[in-house]
C-alpha cells in the first residue's frame, strides 16, 4: 500500500531485535459459513465433503512428510481427526438436515471441539487442532487457498492474526525475519516462541491488519513499533542496529558483571533437563529457576521419588560446581494438578496453589525434597531449593524446616506476593535467599490477571508500584546479607535488568536466549549508575514514565 | 456373527496419546465394526476422539465388541494389543 513514510504502528515488542523485510501475510481463516440450506442433494453434498476431507488429509500428510519429527506427529494426529468417525458422523447429521457442506463441516467440528474442551486437559488442547482442520476443509470446499504459513520463496516478515502451535511447528525459521501479530499479548504462544528462539517480534499490533504482501516494513521490537515504507535513513539505522546486535550476540561470553566489575551472576530459567545444554552454550552461570512441573503435568498421580531423582540428576550433571535453584512443584491457577487440588475455586490465582497446595499434600513435597537430596548427593552441583508463592513468615519457616530435614542446606522462597515483599526482612531471617518472580508479583500488586488480555495493560513490571516492592526485597537482602535474585521475565529486559540490580538484586535468571543482551547492557553501567537509574524509575508515577526516566538517566550518565 | 469380551488394559499410559492412536489404527485394520466400552460409555473403536474421551487408564477393564465375519479373531488381536505395554518401545 502507498502511505507516507514513518507511519508507526504500535504493539508490544518481544526481545530487543530489529528487522527489515517484505511482508508475507498468513492466509486468514475462512469466513465462518452461515447456516444455509443447500441447493444440492444430500448425496452430492456428502461427496463434496468427502473429497474435501480427503484432499486436506493428503495435504497434511504430505506436509508432515516434508517437516518430519515432532511436526509430522502433530500433523498425522490432525489427519486422523479429519477422518474420525465421531466427526464425520456429526457432519452427516447436518447434511441430512439439508445444510451446505461448508456449514455442516463448520458446525460439526465445532460441536466435537466443544465436547473436547469440556473434558479439559490433553483432550481440551486438541480442540484447537479440530478448529484448524475444519478451517482447512471449509477452504478446500470453497476452492480457497489453505489457511496457514506462506512460503514466498524468500526471507519475509510474517504477519498473522495470531499463530497457533500447529502453524509454528511448520515455520521455517531460517526464512522468517520477524513475526508480527495483530492479536495476542506478551504471554501468547507467538511471544513465547519468539522469546525461546530469539526471533524479533512485535505482538498485538492492531493496525498491522492493513499490511499487504510485499510491503516493506521495519519491525522494531526494542521500541515496540512497526514502520511502514521506511526512509533510506531509517533503513541505514536498522542495518547499523542489526550489525551491532550481531556483535553483541558474538561477544565473548563472560560472567555477568557491571562496568565497575561488580559480579551479577547470569542464570538460566529452565523447564526440562534437556534444555540445559543450550543454556550452558549461551553462557549461563547456573540455573536460577528450574521448573519441576513438567514431571507432574502429564500424570494423574505424582511421579515416584526414583523417577524424579533421575530427572533432577540429569539436570544437575550439566552444571558441575554451579548453582542450580530448583523450585518445588508450583501447581494451581494456570496449571492445575488434580492430585494436589481438584476443588473448584472462584479465584484460582488467590486459592490453594504454590506452597499452599504442597503443605496440604505434604507427601508430595517430602517426596520431591527426598528426590532432590538424592540427586544432589550423586552430583557436584550446588543445589538450592525454593518454595513457590510464599506469603507469610510461617510458611517460610515450615518450608525451610522440611528442606533441612531432608538434608538440603540452602532453602529459599519466591517473592511473588506483595506480603512477602513487604516482610522480606523477617522472611530473610529464616530463608537462605529470595527469588523474585516478577510476573506473579506484578499480577498480585496490580490485581490484574496475567492471562487476561483485557487487563494486559496493567501487567507491566516497569510499574513503580512493582519496583518499590522489589526495592524492599533488595534492601532486606543487603541488611541480612542474603542473596536476592530475579527469575521473572523482567530480568530478560536489558534496561529493566539494570534497574533491578540498582534496587539491590544480586543475580538475574532468564530464558537463555536473552543472556547475551542482558550481559552486554550490564557492562555499560557501574553500580552507582545502576542505582541512579533505578532511583529515577522508582520515583516515576507510571510504568511508561518509569521506562522513560530510566532511559533518559542512562543516556545522560553515559554522556557525562 | 458377533463377539464380546472384557479385557484389563496393560499399557502404562492407558489409552492416551500414542497408545490410543495405535489402538485405533489396529481397530480400523480389522475392517469390522468394533466398539470399546468403559463402564456405561461405549464408543466406536475406529474413532481416536471417542477412544481418548473414554479416559482409559492402566488396569481399567474395558469391553470390546465386534460384528461380522472373523469377529472372534479380530478381538483376539485387539485383546493382545490392549494387554501389551506400548510405552516401553
Amino acid at each position: 500500500m502507498s502511505s507516507t513514510p514513518q507511519s508507526a504502528m504500535k504493539g508490544t515488542g518481544i526481545g530487543q531485535g530489529v528487522a527489515l523485510g517484505p511482508v508475507a501475510r498468513m492466509s486468514p481463516p475462512p469466513v465462518a459459513p452461515t447456516d444455509e440450506t443447500s441447493s444440492l442433494t444430500h448425496h452430492q453434498e456428502s461427496e463434496r465433503v468427502k473429497e474435501a476431507i480427503e484432499a486436506v488429509a493428503a495435504d497434511l500428510t504430505a506436509r508432515g512428510e516434508t517437516a518430519g519429527g515432532q511436526a509430522q506427529e502433530v500433523l498425522e494426529a490432525q489427519v486422523m481427526m479429519a477422518q474420525d468417525p465421531t466427526v464425520t458422523d456429526a457432519v452427516e447429521t447436518h447434511l441430512k438436515d439439508g445444510k451446505t457442506g461448508e456449514y455442516a463441516v463448520h458446525a460439526a467440528f465445532a460441536e466435537v471441539a466443544q465436547t473436547l474442551q469440556a473434558l479439559g486437559g490433553y483432550l481440551g488442547e486438541r480442540a484447537a487442532d479440530l478448529y484448524d482442520v475444519a478451517a482447512r476443509v471449509v477452504a478446500a470446499l470453497r476452492g480457497e487457498p489453505a489457511p496457514g504459513v506462506p512460503d514466498p520463496g524468500h526471507p519475509f516478515v510474517l504477519v498473522a492474526q495470531d499463530l497457533a502451535p500447529a502453524d509454528t511447528a511448520l515455520l521455517d525459521l531460517n526464512k522468517v525475519l520477524a513475526l508480527v501479530t495483530i492479536e495476542g499479548g506478551p504471554t501468547s504462544h507467538t511471544a513465547i516462541l519468539a522469546r525461546g528462539k530469539s526471533i524479533t517480534a512485535v505482538v498485538g499490533v492492531a493496525e498491522a491488519a492493513q499490511l499487504s504482501d510485499g510491503d516493506e516494513v521495519v519491525v522494531d521490537a526494542a521500541n515496540s513499533v512497526i514502520l511502514l515504507t521506511p526512509t533510506q535513513e531509517q533503513k541505514d539505522e536498522v542495518a547499523a542496529r542489526i550489525a551491532q546486535r550481531a556483535a553483541v550476540q558474538k561477544a565473548p561470553i563472560t560472567d555477568g558483571a557491571l562496568a565497575d566489575g561488580t559480579p551479577i551472576p547470569l542464570l538460566a530459567n529452565l523447564g526440562t533437563p534437556e534444555s540445559a545444554a543450550e543454556a550452558v552454550e549461551l553462557g549461563a552461570e547456573g540455573v536460577g529457576l528450574f521448573r519441576t512441573e513438567f514431571l507432574f503435568l502429564s500424570s494423574e498421580t505424582a511421579p515416584s521419588v526414583d523417577e524424579q531423582r533421575q530427572a533432577y540428576q540429569e539436570l544437575l550433571e550439566a552444571f558441575p560446581g554451579k548453582k542450580v535453584v530448583v523450585r518445588a512443584l508450583d501447581a494451581g491457577a494456570d496449571k492445575p494438578l488434580p492430585f494436589l487440588n481438584d476443588a473448584e475455586e472462584e479465584n484460582p490465582a488467590l486459592g490453594l496453589r504454590g506452597l499452599r497446595a504442597l503443605l496440604t499434600n505434604e507427601e508430595v513435597l517430602r517426596d520431591q525434597l527426598s528426590a532432590l537430596a538424592e540427586a544432589e548427593a550423586a552430583t557436584d552441583a550446588d543445589l538450592w531449593v525454593m518454595a513457590p508463592m510464599v506469603s507469610t513468615v510461617e510458611e517460610t519457616e515450615t518450608f525451610a524446616k522440611f528442606a533441612h530435614q531432608h538434608g538440603l542446606k540452602t532453602a529459599g522462597v519466591m517473592v511473588e506476593v506483595p506480603s512477602s515483599a513487604l516482610l522480606a526482612e523477617q522472611i530473610l531471617q529464616t530463608a537462605d535467599f529470595a527469588s523474585i518472580g516478577t510476573n506473579d508479583l506484578t499480577q498480585y500488586t496490580m490485581a490484574a490477571d496475567r492471562l487476561l488480555g483485557s487487563v494486559a495493560g496493567l501487567q507491566d513490571p516497569w510499574h513503580p508500584a512493582v519496583l518499590k516492592l522489589v526495592r524492599e526485597v533488595g534492601s532486606a537482602g543487603a541488611s541480612t546479607g542474603k542473596p536476592v535474585g530475579v527469575c521473572g521475565e523482567a530480568a530478560a529486559d536489558p534496561l529493566l535488568a539494570v534497574v533491578l540490580v540498582g534496587l539491590g538484586v544480586t543475580s538475574l535468571s532468564m530464558a537463555p536466549a536473552a543472556l547475551a543482551d542482558v550481559r552486554a547492557e550490564l557492562l555499560l553501567h557501574t553500580k552507582d549508575q545502576a542505582q541512579a537509574i533505578a532511583q529515577a524509575a522508582v520515583s516515576a508515577a507510571t510504568a511508561a514514565e518509569a521506562l522513560e526516566a530510566a532511559r533518559s538517566t542512562a543516556t545522560s550518565l553515559a554522556n557525562d | 456373527m458377533s463377539a464380546t469380551r472384557t479385557v484389563t488394559v496393560g499399557s502404562s499410559q492407558g489409552l492416551h496419546a500414542r497408545p490410543a492412536k495405535l489402538f485405533v489404527e489396529a481397530a480400523q485394520k480389522t475392517g469390522l465394526q468394533v466398539t470399546i466400552a468403559k463402564g456405561e460409555k461405549s464408543v466406536n473403536a475406529a474413532s481416536i476422539l471417542g477412544v481418548m474421551s473414554l479416559g482409559v487408564d492402566k488396569g481399567d477393564e474395558v469391553t470390546l465388541s465386534a460384528e461380522g465375519e472373523g469377529a472372534e479373531s479380530a478381538l483376539d488381536s485387539l485383546e493382545a494389543f490392549l494387554k501389551t505395554d506400548h510405552d516401553e518401545a
